[in-house]
């Protein structure tokens, strides 16, 4: 097998071209050379991989001339067909890092090539581009050349030759929201102990998991007028059609079911159950109306204290699904019940 | 209160006349072990298997994990309240057979029990891998409920560990570990410089089979209590549950809890460890507001300087973790929680039902959404009947060429939120 092929893009301060001055360098292609970061690159690279063409481009040029510069690097790339594209080291160049994140997004999106950066964690670049590109933190100034090059050598090699790439903690790019499973060397309960420690004394820590923003969800305002309103049934309490005929899984369901429910007075054992495997089903089993109403909702409907019940009811199993998952399943049937004109929705769950 | 713990290592378990242990290889008399299990009536039959590490053989669907112990000196017995009579344990002198387990298996529930591979790629991920297991396949009486079933076959596995420790009752143990802690006053006075701190500990109480017994008490049906940390040695506390494997505290989790021998490291060096809160996961909002209250008022009368919050289960018991975590920091005691997460099967999701500043040293057993690939192989205890069918499986989870793709979730103790793992993610 050949070497693998790097394509490079650095600025006109790193190819020695000039500081601010120069920073109008329009974007240069120079085919077969290794220029600036490139050589440490190329040491650590040895015979795995060779640069085979290094982009150089002026901060100001690329900023100024947004679109053109884009569209001239990205057809210099795709004209050299790289295993891996590399962008910078940037360090806590600003324009220099935007500029980083830019092209290895757009490579990578575009082109489908695998594209890294690296930059210093406060670099604007960083927050604009670490959960797009994987982003190496490295320190913020070229003294750390080095270390940069130390990771993002390793790093794009896994990702020429597609192999795995670890958690963000173990390959040193910036976490990027996608949580990555790997082993500590210590225990968790040693770790938690050793945390506290650092707290209770003061010192700094780094938990394993930042908390995320929470979407929290202000309820809708009441309808009005109950006795006219259209109410559709909505579960995560895994009630199907007995059999579970779309085999929704017991735990982290990856898709929801819609079953008509049109002449359906009650829900017996002999025709619905639960899928989902964060209860004892037996309950739910022997009388599905315990988690999806359906009896009780045709007695209102009967008594006209509400208009009608809706004749489809969505369902998944909540259990171990993502929050991702959930959202893009209730996206979509809530636009169902929308067009179907649903005034209002019970969910309920387990 | 003082425990002197010896540990007896176990090489080997044989099949033999005479239940014994010599040098270090425990022989078990099936016949005399099937009688203990079907003592209780509503188990129809029962098979016994070893599993040893780096065999070709899965066991499935598991339901429990017990490590045998018996009662050397001192009050009380092994499981108090629940096979010994109730009498506080904790101190004096108990044995433990290490290197090995008794794991419960049968179809049961069919939804939350796991799967221990003995070896290949799953095998790096459940800590039983590492044990020689007996294991006790368990077969109902027709017409039992699953709940009752649950409870036969958690009770028959309690008896069984019971027997095979006393087997060691007269031995001489390898090696002798003394786990020591002392009272308010005396602590004070004895490390008037460190920290004071106690672990809460989340039991499992959602209910319908998601439950926890102290001292043969439904953690569910308690407010929140303290325990001397020695207490666990003697099997204070017992699994009931079936929350998903990976993250379902065993009794032999309860037995070994990670927190507690890690926090006994330090006793006495960098922090005073005071005591053991256990608090509960209970599904109604009042009861998880009462116990999130009780757990930091206690926390604020033993003034305490930090807790580490334990959680067992996932999605609803965060927000008992959540709301321990708020309450707690809210009392000025400083908190780190252990807990795992479900970030989809693609990491990019939120990984808890629940979320807050307050949480801001977190410390995690990783992803139960990550996909694995576990190999055929040779050998099933227990039924492969289950696998598509439990809690991180799917209907799509037979490859063609006979391997399993599921989530790490199907596998017993992957990423237990005591920190029994090394397992993280980032």
């Amino acid at each position: 097998m050949g070497k693998l092929r790097v394509v490079h893009y650095i600025n006109q301060f790193f190819a020695n071209i000039g500081g601010e001055e120069k920073a109008d360098f329009p974007a240069e292609l120079r085919v077969g050379e290794v220029v600036g970061p490139g050589l440490a690159f190329k040491a650590s690279f040895k015979d795995e991989a060779e640069i085979i063409a290094t982009i150089v481009c002026g901060d100001s040029y690329f900023n100024e001339n947004l679109e053109t510069a884009k569209a001239q690097i990205l057809e210099m790339v795709k004209a050299q067909n790289p295993d891996v594209f590399i962008a910078g080291p940037a360090f806590n160049a600003g324009r220099y890092g935007v500029a980083c994140g830019t092209v290895a997004d757009m490579v990578s999106s575009e082109l489908g090539i695998p594209a890294i950066t690296g930059m210093y964690e406060e670099n604007p670049g960083a927050d604009m581009f670490k959960n797009k590109v994987l982003t190496i933190a490295t320190k913020n100034s070229a003294a750390g050349m080095r270390d940069a090059v130390a990771k993002m050598a390793p790093l794009a090699l896994k990702l020429a030759k597609n192999e795995k790439i670890g958690a963000s903690c173990e390959e040193g790019y910036m976490p990027n929201g996608v949580r990555v499973n790997f082993f500590e060397k210590e225990r968790g309960s040693k770790r938690a102990v050793k945390m506290l420690l650092s707290k209770l004394s003061g010192k700094p820590f780094t938990t394993e998991y930042p908390m995320p923003s929470f979407d929290r969800v202000d309820p809708n305002p009441a309808v009005k007028d109950m006795a006219h309103a259209r109410v559709a049934l909505v579960t995560s309490g895994g009630i199907v059609p007995k059999g579970n005929p779309d085999h929704i899984e017991s735990s982290s369901a990856s898709h929801y079911g819609e079953y008509d429910i049109s002449g359906v007075f009650d829900l017996t054992s002999d025709t619905y159950e639960t899928a989902h495997g964060g209860y004892d089903p037996c309950y739910a089993n022997q009388d599905a109306d315990r988690v999806l109403p359906v009896d009780v909702l045709r007695d209102l409907e009967k008594e006209g204290k509400i208009g009608k019940l809706h004749e489809k009811f969505y369902t998944t199993t909540g259990n171990g699904t993502s929050v991702a998952s959930s959202k893009a399943f209730a996206a979509e049937f809530s636009a169902k019940l929308k067009a179907d004109g649903v005034d209002a929705v019970i969910l309920t769950s387990t | 209160m003082r425990l002197e713990m010896g540990h007896i290592h176990i090489k080997d378990i044989r099949f033999s006349e005479e239940s014994k242990i010599v040098d270090g290889v425990l022989f078990v008399c099936e016949d005399e072990i099937r009688k203990i299990v079907l003592e209780d009536e509503k188990i129809k039959s029962v098979t016994f298997d070893i599993a040893k590490p780096g065999e070709s053989t899965r066991i499935t669907p598991v339901k429990d994990v017990i490590e045998p112990r018996v009662k050397v000196e001192g009050r009380g017995g092994i499981f108090p309240g629940v096979i010994a009579k109730v009498d506080t344990v904790g101190s004096g002198k108990t044995y433990a057979l290490k290197g090995m387990a008794v794991v419960t298996a049968g179809r049961i529930v069919g939804f939350q029990e796991g799967i221990i591979d003995m070896s290949g790629p799953g095998a790096d991920y459940t800590p039983f891998s590492k044990l020689i297991n007996f294991v006790m396949v368990c077969e109902p009486e027709e017409g039992i409920e699953p709940h009752h079933y649950e409870q036969a076959v958690r009770l028959a596995g309690f008896r069984v560990a019971v027997r095979l420790g006393e087997l060691a009752k007269e031995l001489t143990p390898d090696e002798t570990k003394v786990y020591e802690t002392c009272g308010i006053k005396e602590g004070i006075e004895k490390y008037p410089d460190l920290p004071r701190v106690a672990y809460v500990h989340m039991l499992q109480s959602q209910g319908l089979l998601h439950d926890t017994y102290v001292y043969g008490v439904d953690a569910k049906k308690s407010l929140t209590t303290m325990m001397s940390p020695t207490e666990i040695m003697d099997g204070a506390i017992v699994s009931g549950n079936c929350v998903s494997a990976c993250d379902k505290n065993t009794t032999y989790h309860h037995l070994n809890n990670p927190v507690i021998h890690d926090l006994f490291e330090e006793h006495g060096k960098t922090l005073n460890f005071v005591c053991h809160i256990l608090t509960n996961e209970n599904v109604y909002l009042a009861d998880k507001m009462r116990s999130s209250d009780w757990t930091a008022k206690l926390c604020r009368m033993l003034d305490l300087d930090g807790v580490i919050v334990s959680q067992e289960g996932f999605g609803n018991p965060d927000t008992d973790l959540i709301m321990n975590c708020k309450k707690i920091e809210a009392e000025g005691v400083k908190t780190v929680i252990i807990t795992d997460e479900y970030a989809g099967r693609d990491g990019k999701s939120q990984s808890l039902a629940d979320a807050d500043v307050a949480a801001d040293a977190v410390v995690t057993g990783g992803n139960a959404n990550q996909l694995i690939r576990l190999p055929k192989l040779d050998k099933v205890i227990g039924t492969l009947d289950y696998v598509t069918k439990i809690a991180g499986s799917s209907a799509d989870a037979i490859m063609d060429d006979g391997s399993y793709e599921v989530e790490l979730q199907v596998i017993t103790g992957a990423t237990n939120e005591m920190g029994f793992n090394c397992l993280s993610a980032r």
